[in-house]
Formats: C-alpha cells, sequence, structure tokens
C-alpha cells in the first residue's frame, strides 16, 4: 500500500484536474468563470426556462386528403373514358381512432361501365382496395400497408415542417421527435428551451398553414358585410366553382369582411420556393414570395388573363390579403396590407417551412419563463450548500480527523459529479440538483460504514493498520449492495420518467458511481499517508 | 465523540410497539385518502390547466377564482403556494374532465384573457413590460426611440432589451413594480426611459409557468409512475433473493413497501400533491430504505456465520446494535440534506423534500422494526435451523398470520430473550 502510494495520488490529482477543467475551464477572470460554468453545464428547461410540448398528429386528415386527392384523379381519368357515376363522396373521420375507416364511395356506377371502371381504379388507385357494394356502388380504402405508410410518412412530415418552422424561430438546442409510446405513434415530442413567449411559439406550430391564392370574383369583387348580407345580394344562390370565405379580423376594425372567391387556387403553398418579409415604399409590412417553373407558368398566364382583377390570399380558411392584378406576373409576388411585422414574418417562415400535412393538436405542455428558472437555481444552490456545511461540521464532529479524510473524499465526489454532468452534456434540472444534494446526504453514508467498521475493529483491541484494513473489506461489500439497490431504482425512474425526473436518476447514479471511487479509494489513500510515517501510530483520530 | 458504543438493546423483543404503530398509521392513512375521494394528484397525473402566477401584492385568491368562473366552463381551484421564495404566488387550475385536448387550449387561452382583463390594462395599447418577450419589446421600442432622438442600431437595441429582460427576471423575480428598478440597466439613459414609460405599462403580475395535461397523457403518466414503483420494487427482491435468501428479499421489500404506503398516506394527511417528482422521491426512498435493511441483513449473515448455536432473534438483535450507530448516523446526515431541502428548495420541490423527509423517518425504522421482524417470524414459523435452510417450498410468507413471537419452537436448550 505505501509503494503505491504516489501513484494513487498522481491518479487522484489527475482525476481531479480534468474534472475541474470540465466544470470551469481556466477562468482568468471571475466573469469568465461564471461564464465557462453556464456554458458547460447544460441547464434542463426547467431551470432555464422555456417549453415542452406534445403535440399528436391527426393523421386521419392526411387520409382524407389522399381520399379526396384520388377522388378527383379518378374524376378526371372517368371523364376521359365517358364513364360517369351519380354520386361520389368521401367518409369524414371524427377522431384519430377512425384513421382506419377513411372511405371512398362511388355511386351509381353504370352497370355496363363495371369491368371498365374497375380496371380504371386497379389502374390508378394501386395504393386502394377495391370492394364492390352490389352492381353499381363501390367503395375504396387504402391498403393496410399504404395506409401504415401513409401514416409514418404524415407524422415525418409534420415532424419536419415544424422544425424547420422552429429553427427558423431561431431557438437554440430546440428538437422536434417522435414521441413513441405504446399505441401513440401519432405524438410528436418538441422542446424549445429558452423561448420566452411560448404563445407565439405554439401558434408557430400549431398552424396549419394552407395556403392558396385564389381569384376574386369579378362582378362581386369588394366585400361583404356579413355571409347573409352576402347570399342576399347573390340572390340566395352561390355560383358555381366559388365559395364565400371570410377576411381574417385586424385590430381596429368593425365588422367582418367577406369575398365570394374561386374554389380552385390559382397557386398553392406547394408552388411557392421562397418567401421574405419586408416593408413597401409606405412602410406597410407585406411578403414577397418566388415561384416554381411550374408555378410560375401558372400565374403568368392567370394574371395575363385577369389584369385589373383582384386576388385573394387564403390562410387556413381565411383571407390574409386582397390585391388589384397590376400587370402579368411570371415568377414572384408579393402579399401586401399585412398589420404587423410579425404577421409578416410568420407568413414567410409558413410559406418556406410548408403546410402541415394534418393539424397537430396539444396533448400536453410544460412552459416555464425564465425568472422561474433562476429563481430554481438559487434555492436549489442555497439549500446544496446549507446541506453541505451541516453534514460536514456533523463529519468533523464526530469522526474528528477521519471526519477531514470523508469531507475530502465528499468534496471530491461533487466535483466529479458536476464535471460528469458537464462531459455528458447531461441537463441539470431542479429535480437533478436535488439529486446532486442527496448524493451529499448518501455519498458520506459509505464513508460512516467504513468509519464504523474501523471503530469495531480499534474496539477489539486491532492495531490502527490492521483496523483501517479490515474497515475497508469488510464494508466494501456492502457498500456495493447498497449502492446496487439504488442505481437500479435510478434505472426504473429514467426509464418511466420524463425530462425533469430523468435528471434526477442521472445525476444521482453518476453520484453514487463516483461514490465507489470515492469513499473506497481516495479514502484509503488518505488514510494511507496518514498511516505511512515511520513510526506506528498507536490511535487513529476517528 | 461517539455515541452508540456498544449498546444492547432489545429490539426484536420491543417489536410489537411499533408494529402496531405501522399499522396504525398505514390504516390512518388509507382512511384519510378514502375520505378524500382519492390522492390530490398534481398536474402530471391529472388533466387540466395549471398557471403559476407571482403578483406584486398578496394575490386576491377569491377575485381571481370568480373572474375565472365567468369564463370558463370548468372548476376552478386558486391556491397559494408554499415553500421559501414563493411570496404572493398562486397556482391557478382549470379541470375539464372528459372534455378533451381542445377544451384545454381553450381553457387557458381564457385564463390569460380574463388576467389581462382583471389585472391588465388591455385597452391602454401599451405593452405590458412584465409579460413582454425579447422579440415583442424590440419590436415596441425601435420605432419610437427613434423618434425619441435616441438612435439605435439593431444590435444596440437588442442588447439593450436583453439587459433589461435580464435584470426583470434574474433580479426581480420577473416582475418590475417601478420604473425606477430599470434605472441601473446598462445603457439606460433618460430618453430610452420616457420611451419605456410611454410605450410599456407595468401589470401587477407575471405568469411564471403553465403546464397543460390532456387526458391521454395523464393517464400514461399515472399507468408510468405504478409501473416504476412496482418494477423497482420486483427488482430489489429479485438482486437480495440472489444476494440472501429469498425470504430476506421478502422481508426488504415489505418493509419498503410499507415506507411508501405510510408516505402516500402522509400525503393524504396533510393535503400534499402527488406529482412525477414526489414519485421519484418515493423510489429513491425505496432504494434508500433497502440500503439501511441491507446494512442490517449483511451484518446477520456475518454474525450467523461465527454464531450457529444461538436463535435467531438473539443474533439478529446484535446486528441491530452492532449497526446501529451507522444506522443513525446515515440517516440523520441524510434527514439534514433533505431537511436543508425542505427548507430552503423552494416551492417546486416541496413536494419531493417532504416525502424524503417523511420516508427517511419511515424508513429507517422499518428495516428493524419490520424488515427482520418478518424474517424472524418466518424462520420460527418453519421451524428449521435457522442459519441454511432455503425455505422455498412454494408456499408464501407468513404475512396475515403472526405467530406471538414467544413460542419459538426451537430447541429448549437455546435461551430466548
Amino acid at each position: 500500500m505505501r509503494k503505491n502510494l504516489t501513484t494513487r495520488t498522481v491518479v487522484i490529482a489527475v482525476i481531479l484536474l480534468v474534472c475541474i477543467f470540465g466544470v470551469i475551464g481556466f477562468p482568468k477572470s471571475k466573469a469568465e468563470l461564471i461564464g465557462n460554468l453556464q456554458s458547460n453545464i447544460r441547464l434542463g428547461l426547467d431551470l432555464k426556462g422555456g417549453s415542452h410540448m406534445v403535440m399528436e398528429v391527426q393523421v386521419q386528415d392526411a387520409a382524407k386528403g389522399d381520399a379526396q386527392q384520388t377522388l378527383e384523379l379518378l374524376q378526371r381519368e372517368a371523364t376521359k373514358q365517358n364513364i360517369t357515376w351519380a354520386s361520389a363522396d368521401v367518409s369524414e373521420p371524427q377522431s384519430i381512432n377512425d384513421v382506419d375507416k377513411v372511405t371512398l364511395t362511388i355511386r351509381g356506377v353504370p352497370a355496363d361501365k363495371g369491368s371498365a371502371f374497375r380496371d380504371l381504379v386497379t389502374t390508378n388507385c394501386s395504393t386502394y382496395a377495391l370492394t364492390a357494394l352490389n352492381t353499381t356502388d363501390y367503395s375504396l380504402k387504402l391498403k393496410p400497408s399504404d395506409l401504415e405508410d401513409l401514416k409514418r410518412e404524415t407524422v415525418q412530415r409534420a415532424i419536419d415542417t415544424i422544425s424547420n418552422r422552429i429553427n427558423d424561430l431561431g431557438v437554440a438546442e430546440s428538437s422536434v421527435q417522435q414521441y413513441g409510446q405504446s399505441g401513440s405513434v401519432y405524438q410528436i415530442l418538441i422542446q424549445l428551451p429558452g423561448v420566452e413567449d411560448t404563445a407565439h411559439a405554439r401558434q408557430i406550430i400549431g398552424t396549419t398553414a394552407v395556403l392558396s391564392i385564389v381569384g376574386v370574383d369579378k362582378t362581386h369583387d369588394t366585400f361583404f358585410t356579413s355571409r347573409d348580407d352576402a347570399l342576399a345580394k347573390l340572390g340566395g344562390i352561390i355560383p358555381l366553382g366559388e365559395t364565400l370565405v371570410k377576411m381574417k379580423a385586424r385590430p381596429g376594425q368593425q365588422g367582418e369582411e367577406w369575398y365570394l372567391v374561386g374554389k380552385t387556387p390559382v397557386i398553392t403553398g406547394k408552388d411557392i420556393r421562397s418567401a421574405r418579409p419586408g416593408q413597401d415604399d409606405v412602410r406597410k409590412w407585406q411578403t414577397s414570395f418566388t415561384l416554381s417553373q411550374d408555378g410560375g407558368r401558372r400565374f403568368g398566364r392567370y394574371t395575363g388573363d385577369h389584369v385589373n382583377d383582384k386576388l385573394a390570399v387564403i390562410l387556413d380558411n381565411s383571407i390574409v390579403s386582397v390585391a388589384t392584378i397590376n400587370e402579368r406576373i411570371e415568377d414572384s409576388g408579393r402579399i401586401m396590407g399585412l398589420s404587423t411585422e410579425e404577421e409578416a414574418v410568420d407568413l414567410g417562415r409558413y410559406l418556406r417551412s410548408g403546410s402541415l400535412p394534418a393539424r397537430v393538436t396539444p396533448l400536453f405542455e410544460n412552459s416555464v419563463g425564465p425568472s422561474l428558472g433562476a429563481d430554481s437555481i438559487h434555492q436549489g444552490i442555497l439549500s446544496g450548500v446549507a446541506g453541505l456545511l451541516a453534514v460536514v461540521t456533523v463529519m468533523l464532529l464526530y469522526y474528528k480527523r477521519s471526519g477531514v479524510n470523508a469531507v475530502l473524499a465528499l468534496i471530491l465526489n461533487t466535483v466529479i459529479l458536476l464535471a460528469a454532468i458537464s462531459y455528458f452534456h447531461a441537463a441539470l434540472t431542479l429535480p437533478g440538483i436535488a439529486g446532486v444534494i442527496l448524493t451529499i446526504g448518501m455519498a458520506v453514508d459509505s464513508n460512516v460504514l467504513i468509519f464504523e467498521r474501523i471503530r469495531e475493529e480499534l474496539r477489539t483491541g486491532k492495531g490502527v493498520i490492521s483496523a483501517v484494513d479490515t474497515g475497508f473489506n469488510k464494508a466494501w461489500w456492502t457498500i456495493v449492495d447498497t449502492h446496487v439497490t439504488t442505481v437500479v431504482s435510478c434505472a426504473f425512474l429514467f426509464l418511466f420518467g420524463e425530462g425533469p425526473v430523468r435528471g434526477f436518476a442521472v445525476t444521482l447514479t453518476i453520484g453514487l458511481i463516483a461514490n465507489v471511487f470515492t469513499a473506497v479509494f481516495v479514502s484509503r489513500t488518505i488514510f494511507g499517508y496518514e498511516l505511512s510515517g515511520r513510526r506506528q501510530l498507536e490511535t487513529l483520530s476517528i | 465523540m461517539e455515541l452508540f458504543k456498544n449498546t444492547n438493546y432489545d429490539f426484536l423483543g420491543k417489536k410489537w410497539p411499533f408494529i402496531i404503530a405501522s399499522l396504525v398509521l398505514t390504516v390512518a392513512g388509507f382512511t384519510s385518502i378514502a375520505l378524500k375521494g382519492g390522492l390530490k394528484y398534481g398536474i402530471d397525473f391529472k388533466e387540466g390547466t395549471l398557471m403559476q402566477v407571482k403578483f406584486a401584492y398578496p394575490p386576491p385568491d377569491d377575485k381571481i377564482r370568480a373572474a375565472m368562473l365567468k369564463a370558463v366552463q370548468s372548476e376552478v381551484s386558486v391556491q397559494d403556494l408554499h415553500g421559501s421564495g414563493a411570496e404572493n404566488e398562486v397556482e391557478i387550475g382549470t379541470e375539464a374532465k372528459g372534455e378533451g385536448e381542445g377544451q384545454l387550449s381553450a381553457n387557458r387561452k381564457q385564463m390569460e384573457d380574463v388576467l389581462l382583463a382583471t389585472f391588465g390594462q388591455p385597452g391602454s395599447g401599451k405593452l405590458d413590460l412584465n409579460s413582454a418577450s425579447r422579440d415583442t419589446l424590440q419590436t415596441r421600442l425601435r420605432d419610437p426611440l427613434a423618434r425619441a432622438g435616441v438612435p439605435m442600431s439593431d444590435q444596440q437595441l437588442k442588447d439593450l432589451v436583453g439587459n433589461i429582460l435580464d435584470v426583470r427576471d434574474n433580479r426581480h423575480s420577473g416582475m418590475i413594480t417601478d420604473f425606477n428598478q430599470l434605472s441601473s440597466v446598462s445603457g439606460m439613459n433618460a430618453g430610452i426611459m420616457n420611451s419605456l414609460r410611454q410605450e410599456c405599462y407595468l401589470a401587477p403580475y407575471h405568469v411564471i409557468g403553465t403546464q397543460m395535461v390532456g387526458p391521454k397523457v395523464g393517464a400514461e403518466l399515472r399507468l408510468k409512475a405504478v409501473k416504476a414503483t412496482l418494477y423497482a420494487l420486483a427488482g430489489m427482491l429479485a438482486y437480495i433473493a440472489f444476494r440472501f435468501e429469498w425470504i430476506y428479499g421478502l422481508g426488504a421489500v415489505i418493509a419498503c413497501f410499507h415506507d411508501t404506503l405510510i408516505t402516500i398516506g402522509l400525503f393524504s394527511l396533510f393535503n400534499k400533491e402527488i406529482s412525477m417528482t414526489v414519485i421519484a422521491a418515493l423510489l429513491t426512498l425505496v432504494g434508500y430504505s433497502m440500503n439501511d435493511t441491507i446494512v442490517i441483513f449483511d451484518r446477520i449473515r456475518e454474525n450467523l456465520k461465527f454464531s450457529r448455536r444461538e436463535p435467531l432473534e438473539v443474533v439478529m438483535n446484535r446486528a441491530v446494535n452492532q449497526t446501529l450507530s451507522r444506522t443513525i448516523m446515515t440517516s440523520g446526515l441524510t434527514f439534514l440534506t433533505v431537511i436543508a431541502l425542505f427548507i430552503w428548495g423552494g416551492p417546486v420541490l416541496h413536494g419531493f423534500s417532504f416525502a424524503l423527509v417523511c420516508g427517511i423517518i419511515v424508513g429507517t425504522y422499518s428495516s428493524v422494526f419490520v424488515a427482520s421482524p418478518i424474517v424472524l417470524f418466518w424462520h420460527n414459523y418453519t421451524d428449521k435451523p435457522r442459519k441454511s435452510s432455503p425455505p422455498v417450498t412454494g408456499s408464501s410468507a407468513p404475512r396475515g398470520s403472526m405467530p406471538p413471537a414467544e413460542s419459538v419452537r426451537k430447541s429448549p436448550t437455546r435461551a430466548v430473550k
């Protein structure tokens, strides 16, 4: 033991230095110290402030959308082959559980066109399974494996779109990922550490942002004050291919504004390649966009034919802007008349990221402002220091100079714990701080075990060195047993817990593992020094 | 200093008062739970919307509740937060049982609107500085500052706003009550201060955090908590059965389970909420109580190697006495740290530290007065030579039937204390 004392000391010193470096680096000033500390120790959401949301992707929207697109495709192809039918509709899913039940029903196909119809479906809708309800009616449903693909793709696209929007928001270290629990593969977990305006973030994430630019009816191109007013002026009938849409309410606006617009969009979100907010000559906010080649051609044709007519920009079923076409526009445009900078910037975000493939509804949210985090950290540090002081005092009083041994081991333990948190980039949460404080109490247990054993051995008359050796040996397995059981507990906590609780499990586990090292190896080394004098020690201060 | 030197208390002889005390506490806990209609769940486990709000003055709970009830179609609860550093803080909760997630978002929006209407100045056109974010404040101040003749580059504005919010959040817990509190912000001058006063007002409240739990997630979390506890107990049973005899494992697990039940009962008695962090505390307790029990069992096992002739009760007593010093010290030290957490740890950790405070006390005495007696009862009951028997015959431990400890059916030559 005496021979490897130096080696052991070197090992301990190296570990100590590496850990200190991991926590505070090599600071040259107090400000740098705090700065290093802040950048090395990552704070969890509950300490830093921010938002943690779980959302559900309403995949049934995508299933319904797919069925509707299939219907339109069928209608186009059927017309070419002169096949008609009496009616067709897509079932309306009520909730996410209905996603498997979305059905496209076509009724009234003439019996003689039956086989031609079936061929048409097989050629064009290979992902659908066709069932004949009777000689003239058919129903189509997505094949199970294709439905699974659709669900998976929808969730993935939702994740990608939301990711884009959040990155655009500039929230550092944000993350969007699938939140897989049993039976709930449609859930997404979104973490936004440090985000301050949670309401805005929620809006950005939750807006489906289906964009379309449509033509306003030529003859009735000013707004109506209400839906009834519109119907009255139109003689009770809405023209074919057109619909009434309300303008988004502006602050300070009196009453509603309804417009009569075309149903088929000239341009949809998919045609837009990029978008940017800006201000026009009179300092009003607008969002400029550029179109894809295909979209640009279509837009050019339409604007060329409709100079002096109006266009309406619709976002999620509300009109955000109405403008007159001054000239033919080929590949870009501006959405003008937006009320605030935020609206222009957000619209740019939606256009760049694209629309969500399905609605997302919030299932769970935990938002914490930065002030709570600051308070919590103060409280955590205060109780930590109080606890540490109490423990140190008691150890010194009760075990005298050996108490110093324990205190040194304890301090090293805490330093290693903090360094591990820093090196593993584990997030420190408030329960995590509690875990550090609890580690202090539990770590000292190991030393107590050893010291009590040493005392016992001394009482039976053993010599000092022998007593110390026996103490350590006998206590070793007990230390292992007790640590393993707490770590097992923490393992389950980690498995079943979420963010803050996981932080607790991680810190306590690391603390206990480090404790095996400090309580045994380090304490033993310190005793080694104490006992390595030339004369035999008669008594031990314990 | 050394307390507990060579003690010789007859712990296992005096176990009955403690076992009875345990039973009484457990029953009291259950009764309390039954009477109060179940456990009080924190937001993690029940569905609803929760908002923590800090006020500039002692919050008018009744006024808040009345205003919320008018706007929201659900039960409303308003309660003050405890713990150090939680002055003038309330927690406003609305519960929308079974109405689905849509209702929860609507509730949250309504709660925010009600707070604004009741305590803010919605019609004034000014920005509430106490709830402004970096971006909104920047946007708001840009033009007025230019007009007031205080030209600023975008970066300077960003820094200024950052400093203002820093002072607000770190030095005043997120709420400014007087504009003069901002005079120490670096870069502040009279022109900026004027613009601030013109463009902003100071609402007397500040929303610290919001939580919204939909029914699906609430139910999932409850299930997870139960699973975690049961699996942890099972895991420990396996480990201890592996390291000692299985009956020791069972005794330890029953003792831990007893600790958990009593702690939960205490939560109900004292009307505390159970949240996920409380479950974390309970699981830690399980681990910790297991520690105590293992230390004693280890000693018993060691002593059994050298004392084959003595009755189990005597050996156990000696083991407990030998480890008494260590048990008291460790519990005492851990208790010190946990009390520090309870007093200074703040409102968020309040439930967590309460669980640990109760749990450590209960856990310590359960290792002596519950775990060991169970092993003792079993060995007495099965009347086998207590040191080597692997008594697994498929019969379960005599949990319900407690044979009187006096009838140690062993060889009459052995003295029983």
